[in-house]
């Protein structure tokens, strides 16, 4: 059985290493979040917003030219149609409602792409709350269209200025303006990351993407299971989504996707899995890229939203028991597929959600396997890397 | 016995604990730095672990531990540097750091290691109360290594007690909802906090840190407590120090008198 136990432990992996100073925080968090969440009032408003502020269900489309190109049966999980263009926002309006609930007057939030960024800005508009966002310096350059979208919803965007400049130090701010500022504010994470509860929780509030598949899988193919599912990981959250409710059904191959950088070997990369070992990184056990000495490793990915030294300890615990496959994209392999899906189907893929459409040509399958990839978000935000990269 | 408890049983007042980065302003700074500071007559000595993420620590902490870590520091190295420091430092010394370079180094490994160079007692700042009773209690027990907990002004009464209950050594109070070096000076909330603490009568020793920085911060806390621990401000006076020892023996003059 995969699932979270007692203490937030995913087999070796998860916990909540955090300071003494977020304490009551973490354990307000841990003692309310499941029964709020399973009250009927949240459940009620929660439902109402996915439906009429998100957009969800989101379609489940069969891509046609790409399943004949590849040669199997590929739908696409249509996450990058939801309202601000990714699955992000799953988990921002299941957190904020959380939060309002736990009386918060005032929400951070951490942000690589930008995305889970202005997921937070956008439920903080919707329900008149304070924001500050931290972000990367490097990000902020790379993703400046989200950067004034934040603004334009009315947030504050707060660079990080320490380390690689991107979404480990982001998360570092962001954890650091907690405590110092923890009464009355709730910490919004954009992945399954951090100290126990937010895996769980994050992964609970994504969880929708795989609950969807299921009936949609029903409706089109007669059955619920697909023979495999992809995601791409930064953090994985949206891997998370989509592998939730597939996670203790062995006949469904996980497949997740990370980003490979220049190259796993190439001292450029973020393929956490294949260069990571066992630590601890903001609040949890997982696996991280760190040096021996156990300093945390400078990541390298084309894609913000990959750019991450960790991955979820749900991830390192699926990895560690061989439930997911784990393949390293590069830059440029991703790049191309963003091209490639837009061509055949005429969808422009964020660079995140490329890299899982990449992995298509990592794995094995067979021409009758119905093969679901997550489309966890559009490339408007990535325009700028597209015309930089030029290959197109 | 413990040379943490040694000092508490005979000094009760106005204990000073002095906080620097290991490795910093040079590589081979840290053994100069814990001379001058005992030279100066602080009472106890804690030297930082440098970690690439420091999630408790403001800029100029963070900075420290970039620049140790530019050095060349590492745990190996530290322990390297200590061999045969207690041939001139008497001092109580507690290692504080962050727990993912102490678990790639083994954690057993770390603690023998500990004992053999002769440390007292660890800060780690993420490691919970919880997950020291289930993992590593039993280890720091078996090395003579006291744990020292934290506590802030959010932590419940409640806690506060099983704190108190699982601790060694003293009780490191954060002065205020901060990271290191965040805010300076004490405002007249923070009073009530360090006597709504004081009044609980906890059988160990208390230190106040975070915004400890001069003879009046370290008064002021002393008042309330056995005694305060300075980090930042005594980090920013050494990082351009042309005569380390010099700076820091009048520095801990000027927060003594
Ligand atoms: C479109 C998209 N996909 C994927 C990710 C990676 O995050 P996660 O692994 O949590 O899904 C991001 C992060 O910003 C994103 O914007």
């Amino acid at each position: 059985m995969i699932r979270v136990d007692e203490k937030g432990f995913y087999g070796k992996f998860g916990g909540a290493y955090i300071p003494e100073m977020l304490h009551p925080n973490i354990e307000e968090l841990r003692e309310n979040w499941e029964s709020i969440v399973a009250s009927p009032e949240f459940q009620n408003e929660f439902q109402l917003l996915l439906r009429d502020f998100v957009g969800r269900p989101t379609p489940l489309y069969f891509a046609s030219r790409l399943s004949e190109k590849h040669g199997a049966k590929i739908y696409l999980k249509r996450e990058d149609l939801c309202h601000t263009g990714a699955h992000k926002v799953n988990n921002t309006v299941g957190q904020i409602i959380l939060a309002k609930k736990l009386g918060k007057k005032r929400i951070i939030a951490e942000t690589g792409a930008g995305q889970h960024g202005v997921a937070t800005a956008t439920v903080c508009a919707l329900m008149g709350m304070d924001c500050t966002v931290y972000m990367g310096e490097l990000d902020i350059q790379r993703q400046r269209p989200n950067v004034e979208r934040m603004k334009i919803l009315g947030a504050k965007v707060v660079p990080a200025t320490s380390g690689s400049k991107t979404l480990k130090d982001a998360t570092n701010e962001a954890m650091r303006a907690w405590i110092n500022d923890p009464v009355g504010t709730h910490y919004i994470i954009g992945s399954v990351v951090g100290p126990h509860p937010y895996p769980e929780m994050v992964a609970r509030f994504q969880s929708v993407i795989s609950e969807e598949i299921k009936w949609q899988m029903m409706e089109k193919e007669g059955r619920e299971n697909p023979d495999l599912v992809i995601a791409c990981v930064g953090g994985g959250s949206n891997a998370a989504g989509a592998f939730y409710h597939f996670y203790n059904t062995p006949e469904v191959r996980l497949v997740a996707a990370e980003a490979g950088g220049l190259g796993v070997n190439s001292g450029k990369s973020a393929a956490t899995t294949a260069l990571g070992t066992p630590g601890i990184l903001h609040g949890s056990k997982t696996i991280l890229m760190q040096t021996e000495d156990g300093q945390v490793v400078e990541p390298h990915s084309i894609s913000a939203g990959l750019d991450y030294p960790g991955i979820g300890p749900v991830h390192a615990h699926l990895f560690d028991i061989g439930r997911a496959e784990f393949v390293a994209v590069e830059d440029e392999d991703a790049m191309k597929a963003g091209i490639e899906l837009s061509r055949l189907e005429g969808i422009i893929p964020a660079i995140e959600t490329a890299h899982a459409i990449h992995a298509l040509n990592m794995i094995e399958y067979s021409k009758n396997d119905v093969i679901v990839i997550n489309l966890s978000g559009r490339g408007d935000k990535d325009l700028d890397t597209y015309i930089k990269w030029g290959g197109y | 016995m413990n040379r943490i408890n040694y000092l508490f049983n005979t000094k009760k007042e106005r204990v000073l604990s002095i906080y620097f980065t290991a490795g910093f302003p040079k590589l081979e700074d840290t053994l100069p730095v814990m001379e001058a500071i005992q030279a100066g007559g602080a009472d106890i000595i804690e030297i930082g672990v440098p970690y690439s993420d420091p999630i408790a620590d403001g800029p100029t902490i963070q900075d420290s531990n970039l620049i140790a870590l530019e050095n060349g520091m590492s745990l190996k190295k530290l322990f390297e540097q200590l061999v045969g420091f207690r041939a001139k430092i008497h001092l109580p010394v507690v290692l504080m750091g962050y727990l993912n370079p102490i678990m790639q180094y083994g954690m057993e490994a770390f603690c023998k290691k500990c004992k053999e160079v002769g440390i007292d007692g660890l800060i780690l700042p993420d490691l919970p109360m919880q997950q020291y009773l289930d993992e590593f209690k039993e280890l720091f027990e078996e090395y003579g290594l006291f744990n020292i907990f934290l506590i802030s002004p959010q932590t419940s009464e409640k806690r506060i007690r099983e704190i108190d209950q699982n601790s060694n050594g003293f009780i490191y109070m954060v002065s205020s909802h901060s990271i290191t070096g965040a805010k300076t000076g004490i405002t007249e909330e923070q009073i009530a906090y360090f006597e709504r603490v004081e009044a609980m009568n906890l059988k160990n020793p208390r230190l106040i840190g975070f915004g400890i920085s001069d003879a009046e911060t370290f008064t002021t806390a002393s008042q309330y407590s056995n005694g305060a621990i300075i980090g930042s401000a005594f980090i920013k006076k050494i990082k351009d120090s042309q005569n380390l020892s010099q700076d820091i023996q009048d520095y801990l003059k000027g927060v003594k008198a």
